[in-house]
């Protein structure tokens, strides 16, 4: 199929478009977005007179700009003719055109100041605020309700949700905790070793593990293995209309989705904790035995007598609140997700980040905590 | 209605009497499905009342509502199964969740209501390993777990072959007639509609609200309003 080509003219007041499959020999021959220009410069009432040499081929994209000069041309208030069309041509245009655009439909692109854009994400941000503790308020409520025995909570998802933050995520924070004590380890050796204090290396791998890392690599694993997977598996629950169901059977989506996850955080991350402390410092142990002149026995005894159980209780107690957020950010992100594919993904993004954000702040608020009571 | 700061419909006024299969029609984008988010308690309309038995779904205690709640059971769109639990599960939840029977008599319940719908044997199975239509009948089997007053029905032919949605419609007035239960059903699908509905409501989304109120064959054979007929001609009016 040749292009088509356009011809104009104005005759009495009356632009003429000719559409042939040949090239024009007087000059005429003009383009579609020519024309557009020419229409603009027209005034109201004129008319617009589209025409087609007999066996015209005409092509999609020819039909669509007719159609856009057609739109053009009513909402300038001028006259369009179209005559001696292709068939075919006429009835796509008259299938265009059967149903009209609803009034108000359209979004036209904002450009708004940078005050209103400054002013709309804060308000955006104060809404997440907001939704934040009023989840974490009616969290409370059916909490206490929960532990005084009168919250219908499914046992059998608690166990579930038990297996899979705890044992299942096992091989990953014995991977992570590891190498985050031979970092620490390798880290502290190259810079003792200046000052011949090699040894130390058990202390900064003892208290580092027990009273930040182990909590904090624990929870960010879980925060992006676990909590991704409940912002998911809420998410997937809201498009296909399952929270719905919970709720019409007037089942409480808090007792019957959220405390089982939040008690099966609450529960596994201290455990977590634990084992993650002990492989960092196992993963210290193992470099210092191999690139210091440290003896197992040596670094067992330096980590025991750096080390006190307060180091233990401080990341203990900071897992189970990281457990908390890690849940309660997977969960907002899941129940509040929208009716899409896309809001899933969505809606894992910022259980993660959420997450993650959280339990930085809140380790930053412990750090300044203990600075102040003096642990 | 609205949603979020759009008007979809206002000025709505209709009465569903115990034992009619109600249908809720209108053209795509009319609030069919928002009318049933209010009806069905799911979520609270920006104005006005929805009354069951004189009473205002919004406005009564949260003992009352959780009470009026098992008197309905939805199937919704996408059948809404719970994925993680097998048919059985599903179907037993709200009867262990709302009733004091023992797991024997619940087992049997399930099996009874399983095998209204056609789904005798597949108790262990689990959604995903079923087709759309029997979802839709196993969610319906859930639906109907507690007996309740009224079944309600979001676009239950929404994903079905001809075949299966005609099974379905034939079910709907089985359990209306048999159960006595009154239903109300959301669609925009022709055939449904006149194979099943006693009273019917149009919803009109230029004029944002009610266009015809009636039985859908009167409205075709009396009706007035354009749209209307357009609707039920399915746009052969116009030719």
């Amino acid at each position: 199929m040749s292009p088509v080509r356009v011809l104009s003219s104005s005759h009495d007041g009356v632009l003429l478009i000719s559409l042939r499959s040949s090239p024009d020999p007087v000059g005429l021959e003009t383009s579609f977005d020519a024309l557009d220009d020419a229409v603009s410069a027209l005034q109201s009432g004129t008319t617009v007179r589209v025409s087609a040499n007999e066996g015209l081929e005409i092509d999609s994209s020819a039909i669509a700009r007719l159609f856009a000069l057609a739109r053009q041309c009513a909402s300038r208030e001028l006259c369009f003719e179209a005559h001696g069309l292709p068939a075919s041509a006429e009835r796509l245009l008259a299938l265009a055109h059967s149903v009209p655009e609803r009034k108000g439909t359209r979004r036209v692109p904002r450009h708004d100041p940078f005050l209103v854009n400054l002013g709309r994400a804060t308000i955006s941000l104060w809404t997440t605020i907001t939704d934040w503790f009023s989840f974490t308020g009616e969290l409370l409520v059916e909490s206490v309700n929960f532990v005084r025995g009168r919250a219908r909570v499914p046992v059998r998802d608690i166990w579930l949700t038990l297996d899979q933050c705890g044992p299942s995520a096992l091989p990953i924070v014995t991977l992570i905790s590891t190498l985050v004590g031979v970092i620490l380890a390798f880290i502290g050796a190259q810079q003792l070793r200046q000052f011949g204090a090699t040894i130390y290396v058990a202390n900064l791998v003892g208290v580092g593990m027990l009273r930040e890392m182990g909590a904090v690599m624990a929870a960010v694993i879980m925060a992006g293995r676990t909590g991704a997977a409940f912002a998911a598996q809420l998410g997937s629950m809201q498009v296909n209309e399952e929270i719905d169901a919970l709720k019409t059977f007037g089942f409480s989506p808090m007792q019957y989705l959220v405390i089982p996850r939040v008690v099966a955080l609450v529960v596994m991350m201290p455990l977590l904790c634990l084992y993650a402390d002990f492989l960092g410092i196992f993963g210290g142990a193992i470099i210092s035995s191999l690139t210091l002149d440290l003896s197992l026995v040596q670094y067992y005894n330096q980590t025991v007598s750096a080390v006190h159980l307060s180091d233990v209780w401080l990341g203990v107690s900071k897992s189970v609140v990281f457990g908390v957020l890690i849940a309660i950010a997977g969960c907002v992100a899941g129940i509040r997700c929208g009716r899409s594919a896309s809001a899933v993904g969505t809606a894992v993004t910022t259980a993660v980040v959420s997450g993650i954000v959280s339990i930085v702040i809140s380790d930053a608020l412990f750090a300044l905590l203990t600075e102040l009571v003096g642990i | 209605m609205r949603y979020g700061e759009v008007l979809i419909q206002e000025h709505l006024s209709f009465t569903i009497n115990k034992g009619d299969v109600f249908v809720i029609m209108g053209g795509s984008g009319c609030g069919k499905s928002t009318l049933l988010k209010h009806l069905i308690g799911l979520v609270p309309p920006s104005a006005g009342k929805i009354l069951y038995h004189g009473r205002n779904f919004w406005e009564v205690t949260s003992a009352e509502r959780e009470r009026l709640l098992r008197n309905m059971g939805v199937l919704y769109q996408k059948g809404a199964l719970w994925t993680s639990m097998t048919l059985a599960e599903n179907v037993a939840m709200p009867i262990r969740q709302y009733t004091s029977r023992s797991e024997k008599e619940i087992k049997a319940i399930v099996e009874y209501k399983l095998s209204l719908v056609g789904l005798a044997g597949f108790e262990g199975y689990y959604p995903s390993e079923i087709s759309g239509g029997m979802q839709k009948r196993a969610a319906l089997a859930r639906a109907m777990a507690l007996d309740p007053e009224v079944l309600f029905f979001d676009e239950p032919s929404a994903g079905l072959d001809p075949v299966s949605s005609k099974l379905l419609d034939d079910l709907i007035l089985e359990l209306n007639q048999s159960l006595g239960a009154t239903v109300v059903v959301v669609t925009h699908e022709l055939a449904s509609i006149f194979a099943i509905a006693s009273n019917s409501v149009f919803l009109d989304a230029e004029t944002k609200t009610i266009a015809a109120l009636g039985h859908p064959r009167e409205m075709l054979e009396h009706g007035k309003d354009e749209r209307v007929m357009r609707f039920l001609t399915r746009g052969e009016r116009d030719r």
